[in-house]
């Protein structure tokens, strides 16, 4: 079975993300690889080992998103690409799944593409759904269980997490699927697999290479701006008896419009 | 000269820091008051292939260098230190003991088990009455035709309930001019008829941990057992020493970084006279010395790695680094204390149990005092380190990959 997981490579949830002269910036903070991803590499993994096959791992973006590849490669991935094209710099969600899917096809025989459910640092969370849509394959997004998957019939059933509950849905392969956290704890990278992540050599992509031709993006961000400064006033509320300090605390919820 | 880690380093302290921080951080203290090591802490980090991590693969290691191995116990010390003790003694003390002097025959048969994690070991080093005296060992051990007997005890011993095997230094010769030279090692199976082991517990620090006494009586040992010659057990202890101190000084220049963040975070949080405390230059100075340990203690440990690494000889530049770091780390968790004030005194914050874990450091594997010797022998040249039969192998990238 030919699995592909896409990644990203986003700044720690650690780091202090700020705006500075209209520009997002995390300082010098660490890059990692999308949380969310971590466990989109491990769904791949579990399906690679439970169906045999191999799974490559890509990414859209520029050389520092190494880093997510070679942390996806320790977990245990088979193979990386990345592609990388300046002209990319201000790619919206459309465009890096115009790019993921010509990649995807680029590959080839793919039967399934994870992703994770959306990255930390845009959280757009359509990524996964419009690379299924420009690859005409099921969308199966949120997915929080795979029950069953069949790469002799084609066939995949998954339970999505949706408000309402669980949802039971079945597809055709080839499919895109997004993951929840509830898909399962990812594995850390083993040494044997940090060995080999840290010798490889990550083939890049070029937008030619891959023989796509992108949309303008559609996204614009006119204005940045940090988020206003929180005021916060303790006030610790007493009263002669419990149902005295009650009715205060009461008055004082209505009063300020909490309820 | 190069400062930067590797790919393979960082990834390595990203896999270590995300175990001891995801799976052992939110029970350590709940197995700190019980006195107990939390059952699936070495089963996991035998899985995880933490306990063989700077071994060739062909010896069931998994081929990392010695700076790794630094960087693992580092951040396993961030968490507890009990982490580190198990590096300590199972890899450092022992493992790499076996690597460095051991048999090709040795290295098959209790090695590579050890390095898989299948079986745990610890060293029988210290008594009653030997501490510092490491030539005061009262432990005996009897040639018999094919066999030696030993008997004795041996106190402290950390992991001495956990063990499977335990590298044994005991009297081979009573009549040995120069004492020391009457020291053999010896490779224990524990469960060998005679062995008897048993927990201390009402330990100051390093509760989390398994420390305990082995007692020997009339023990059988196969010759195939000793480790190097005979009258090479203290030379061999040393060499241990010069393995298990790494460790130490790794792992406690991890125990200062806890307390570091641990005081930076406080003094961020904590408001006194209408601002936080980090405003406030006392509390600055101490983040300060905290800051310039950390860094230090990094810098002395790394150099003794990357020297392990090359095949040097590293006994006076370990020692210093140890020396350094276990002292900085008690320092550095005591005014972690202060900084968080009354707080810092309970356990509802955790740098009260860095300081008792911190107590232990500047005592196991060579006291603060016995360090001080060392590098004052070094400097004034009363001492000086001669050549071992066997030295501990260099880092070699290709060849610890092969397998067998």
């Amino acid at each position: 079975m030919k699995i592909v997981v896409c990644v990203k490579q986003v700044p720690d949830t650690a780091a202090k993300v700020v705006v500075e002269n209209g520009q997002v910036t995390w300082g010098d903070a660490p890059l990692v690889i999308n949380p969310w991803d971590e466990y989109a590499v491990e769904t791949a993994l579990l399906q690679e080992e439970e169906h045999g096959g191999e799974v490559t791992v890509i990414s859209v973006g520029g050389e520092d998103a190494k880093e997510a590849l070679k942390h996806a490669l320790a977990m245990g991935c088979g193979n990386a690409i990345l592609v990388s094209d300046p002209s990319l710099k201000n790619a919206d969600s459309l465009v890096t799944s115009q790019v993921l899917a010509a990649a995807i096809q680029k590959i080839g025989d793919v039967d399934v593409v994870f992703f994770g459910k959306q990255a930390i640092d845009g959280d757009v969370g359509v990524t996964a759904a419009q690379t299924a849509r420009v690859l005409g394959w099921p969308s199966l997004t949120l997915v929080s269980e795979i029950t069953e998957l069949d790469p002799g019939s084609k066939t995949i059933s998954v339970e999505r997490s949706v408000e309402e509950g669980r949802q039971v849905v079945s597809g055709q392969l080839p499919a895109v699927v997004s993951v929840v956290k509830d898909i399962g704890e990812p594995r850390y990278p083993s040494f044997m697999g940090i060995r080999k992540a840290s010798r490889a050599e990550i083939p890049m992509w070029s937008i030619a290479e891959v023989g796509v031709e992108v949309s303008e993006p559609v996204v614009e961000w006119p204005d940045l701006f940090n988020p206003p400064k929180q005021e916060v006033v303790t006030e610790i509320v007493s009263g002669g008896s419990p149902q005295e300090t009650a009715e205060t605390l009461a008055e004082k919820i209505i009063e300020e419009k909490v309820l | 000269m190069d400062f930067t880690l590797t790919d393979e380093h960082r990834m390595v302290q990203y896999m270590v820091r995300e175990f001891a921080q995801r799976e052992v951080a939110p029970i350590i203290k709940e197995y700190d008051r019980k006195q107990d090591m939390a059952p699936f802490i070495l089963p996991r980090m035998a899985e995880l292939g933490i306990l063989g991590i700077s071994l060739p693969v062909r010896y069931g290691g998994q081929g990392m260098d010695y700076i790794a191995l630094g960087l693992a116990c580092e951040e396993l010390e961030a968490v507890d230190s009990t982490l580190r003790v198990i590096m300590s003694v199972h890899f450092g003390l022992n493992s790499m003991a076996l690597l460095q002097w051991g048999t090709e025959a040795q290295k098959e048969k209790f090695l590579a088990p050890q390095a898989r994690g299948e079986k745990i070991a610890c060293l029988g080093l210290t008594e009653s009455g030997a501490g510092s005296d490491v030539a005061a060992i009262a432990s005996t051990a009897k040639k018999d035709g094919e066999k030696y007997i030993l008997n004795g005890e041996k106190m402290w011993i950390s992991l001495a309930t956990k063990g499977d095997h335990a590298l044994i230094v005991a009297r081979t010769n009573p009549d040995a001019p120069d004492p020391h030279d009457g020291l053999s090692a010896f490779i224990l199976e524990m469960d060998r008829d005679g062995v008897t082991t048993g927990d201390i517990h009402g330990k100051l620090g390093v509760r989390a941990g398994s420390t305990g006494w082995i007692a020997f009586q009339d023990v059988e040992i196969p010759l195939e057992n000793r480790l190097g010659e005979e009258g090479e057990g203290f030379k061999i202890a040393m060499s241990c020493l010069d393995n298990g101190r790494y460790t130490v000084a790794a792992g406690a220049t991890g125990l200062i970084r806890a307390s570091m963040e641990a005081s930076i975070k406080y003094a961020h949080e904590r408001q006194a006279f209408g601002r936080e405390i980090g405003k406030f230059q006392l509390v600055q100075q101490k983040i300060a010395h905290m800051v310039q340990s950390y860094e230090s203690a990094r810098l002395l440990y790394l150099r003794a790695g990357w020297m392990k690494n090359e095949g040097m000889r590293n006994t006076r530049e370990t020692s210093l680094a140890k020396w350094f770091a276990t002292d900085a780390s008690f320092e550095a968790a005591s005014e972690a204390i202060q900084i968080h004030g009354a707080y810092g005194y309970s356990d509802e914050y955790e740098v009260e149990r860095y300081l008792r874990n911190a107590k232990g450091g500047v005592i196991y594997e060579g006291t603060s005092e016995i360090h001080q010797l060392m590098q004052a022998g070094y400097a004034l040249e009363y001492r000086e380190d001669v050549p071992l039969r066997c030295e501990l192998p260099a880092y070699d990238a290709e060849s610890w990959q092969i397998e067998k």
